[in-house]
């Protein structure tokens, strides 16, 4: 698939830009603070419904404006679709595909899928075990759209039983029973939901790994002795089939999880209720990230940190490509991060992208593979290049 | 910001659900130039509302008397109880003219992040209701939501006790006239595990 045009108005710092892009490498160039990433983060945002630097909407609309508008014409399999989102301030987003709205602005997620790597990519690698987590579930929607649901539906009865564990827990405290008997309701809802979460991510995780594994050692290549590899650590892994979450082990039964779910929750219930909080489940989870013998975090230098952040997305990327449209990868401004031969490594990859989207500040940086169509980005306009 | 009562008419309107700040501005400046006896007569109506509008002893329902016009409807079958959550949500089934029972309004569902739990909500009324009188069939008719899902989990609960009490859930699934392929996965799930023979 390929995004064919993109449309901003009142995004960012653009109060308006129209640009009509190829299959192949598109490149924007620009100075610093002319708002080149603030494209392809429109893009990010039409494919994901939210932004690769910042965790709310707001700063999504240009200041003083009222609402933004992101309009994208993708072309997957030769089928145009375009996809319409308005960004307000204080109200609900509005979507439309084709030009008719849809009920929610979550029914857009699929049509246009991207892989998205960016310096703020480094926080996967260094950053809390949440990056991480988000990752996965990110992966995980662009996979398959119907997650978006299964983690807002997970999220929203995590709160609700967390206020219930604060309140219950304070009676308890105080000498009173609580509500141990509408506790037992939220817990079976929570592994219900949490059951078909954990059971995806581990699904994913044990596809993903030999991508991920294969992703570094191309990147890194023989100038490291030390490889790559995921895994993922479960706040219940005990009571987990230990086959589950492994390349070639069996598929996670969310039926399955959500009882293990269930039983880990009644053994640290007193605990839970002591300290207020849910302390198993999805949202306690991790992605182990291990280089050689010892965790990337803390362990890997700087190099290291990078060429395993690179490997994840392209690791993605890969996985993405092998189970259906080709989703469109975006390179914001990573070429000056990187050494010579990492460089070059991803652009053989990006090469052979359907689309790839570069940004960079210097274009001497984009490897000569990558020329593509040129944009240069100043001034508030785009203007193309060659 | 207007000068003084306008501004005063426009932020109570605001606190309405429903009207944002354009909304209770037209609504203000529309009763600034409405006739005297329009304003009278709205007056009257929210008086009344507080003052002369109780909840039904039966069932939780908003009611003029003591007990609600369909608690007292003698043609009414008293076995089956429609259990909801807002006085609207008998409205909403009232509109079918299918269902010839009675009703339990709760007055909300489950809720800790609002700190609702069993005792904000009509439950100890409903169980004393049902030990009570002689009830056959409870249909939850809560939200299909977080909130109302939790709601009916912990009534299914409850009631699984009461011998020779059938507890029935308002099915999920496609709304009628709705093409299948603009159904969501979530719904089209669920109509899908709620399927029946025919």
């Amino acid at each position: 698939m390929y995004v064919r045009q993109l449309q901003v108005v009142d995004f960012r710092s653009w109060k308006q830009a129209d640009l009509t892009f190829e299959p192949g490498p598109c490149v924007l160039v620009g100075a610093n603070g002319q708002g080149k990433t603030n494209l392809v983060e429109a893009i990010g945002y039409a494919a994901t419904l939210g932004s690769h630097r910042v965790a709310t909407d707001a700063p999504m609309i240009r200041h003083g404006a009222q609402r933004a508008i992101v309009r994208t014409a993708v072309v997957n399999e030769g089928r145009e679709l375009t996809i319409e989102l308005e960004i307000t301030s204080g109200r609900a987003n509005r979507a439309r595909v084709n030009r008719g709205p849809v009920p929610r602005p979550r029914d857009v997620l699929g049509i246009l899928r991207t892989v998205l790597f960016a310096p703020e990519d480094l926080a996967l690698v260094r950053g809390d075990p949440g990056e991480r987590r988000r990752f996965l579930d990110d992966l995980l929607v662009l996979r398959a759209p119907r997650y978006a649901g299964v983690r807002s539906d997970y999220e929203r009865v995590l709160r609700q039983r967390n206020a219930l564990l604060k309140s219950s827990g304070a009676a308890r405290r105080a000498g009173s029973k609580g509500d141990i008997a509408t506790l037992d309701v939220w817990d079976g809802h929570l592994a219900t939901h949490g059951g078909q979460l954990l059971a995806a991510r581990l699904d994913l995780v044990a596809d993903l790994a030999p991508h991920v594994i294969a992703a570094y050692a191309g990147v890194a290549g023989s100038d490291t002795t030390r490889s790559a590899a995921v895994a993922y650590k479960s706040s219940i892994a005990d009571n987990l089939e230990p086959g589950y979450g492994v390349p070639g082990g069996d598929r996670a039964d969310p039926e399955v999880v959500a009882d293990a779910l269930l039983a880990a929750m009644a053994a640290s219930r007193s605990q839970e209720l002591e300290r207020g909080v849910s302390l198993v489940g999805p949202h306690r989870d991790e992605l182990e990230l291990i280089l050689g013998e010892a965790p990337a975090k803390g362990y890997a230098s700087h190099g290291e940190s990078w060429s395993f952040a690179l490997a994840l997305r392209l690791a993605a990327y890969e996985l993405l490509r092998g189970e259906g449209a080709e989703p469109v990868l975006v390179l914001d401004d990573v070429f000056a991060e990187l050494d010579q031969r990492r460089r070059t490594r991803l652009a053989e990859v990006a090469a052979g992208a359907e689309q790839v989207l570069i940004t960079a500040a210097v274009a001497e940086d984009v490897p000569s593979e990558l020329a593509g169509t040129r944009f240069a980005v100043a001034d508030g306009e785009v203007r193309r290049a060659g | 910001m207007y000068e003084g009562p306008v501004q005063d008419l426009i932020d109570e309107l605001g606190r309405l659900p429903g009207v944002g700040p354009k909304s209770a501005q037209r609504i203000a400046f529309h009763l600034l130039a409405a006739e005297p006896a329009d304003i009278a007569r709205l007056q009257d109506a929210l008086q009344k509302v507080k003052e002369g509008v109780v909840f039904c002893d039966v069932c939780g329902n908003v009611s003029e008397q003591a007990t609600c016009r369909i608690c007292r409807d003698a043609r009414r079958d008293p076995q089956k109880v429609c259990v909801v959550e807002e006085p609207k949500d008998v409205l909403a089934i009232e509109r079918t003219r299918e269902f010839k029972g009675r009703y339990h309004v709760l007055g909300g569902a489950l809720d800790p992040l609002s700190g609702i739990g069993p005792d904000q909500l009509r439950i100890r009324q409903l169980l004393s209701r049902i030990g009570e009188h002689d009830i056959t069939e409870v249909i939850l008719a809560t939200d299909p939501n977080t909130e109302g899902e939790a709601t009916a989990t912990y009534l299914i609960r409850l009631l699984r006790d009461f011998p020779g009490l059938t507890v029935t859930r308002l099915a999920s699934g496609l709304p009628m006239g709705g093409d299948l392929e603009f159904a969501d996965e979530l719904t089209l799930t669920r109509a899908l595990s709620g399927r029946r023979a025919v």
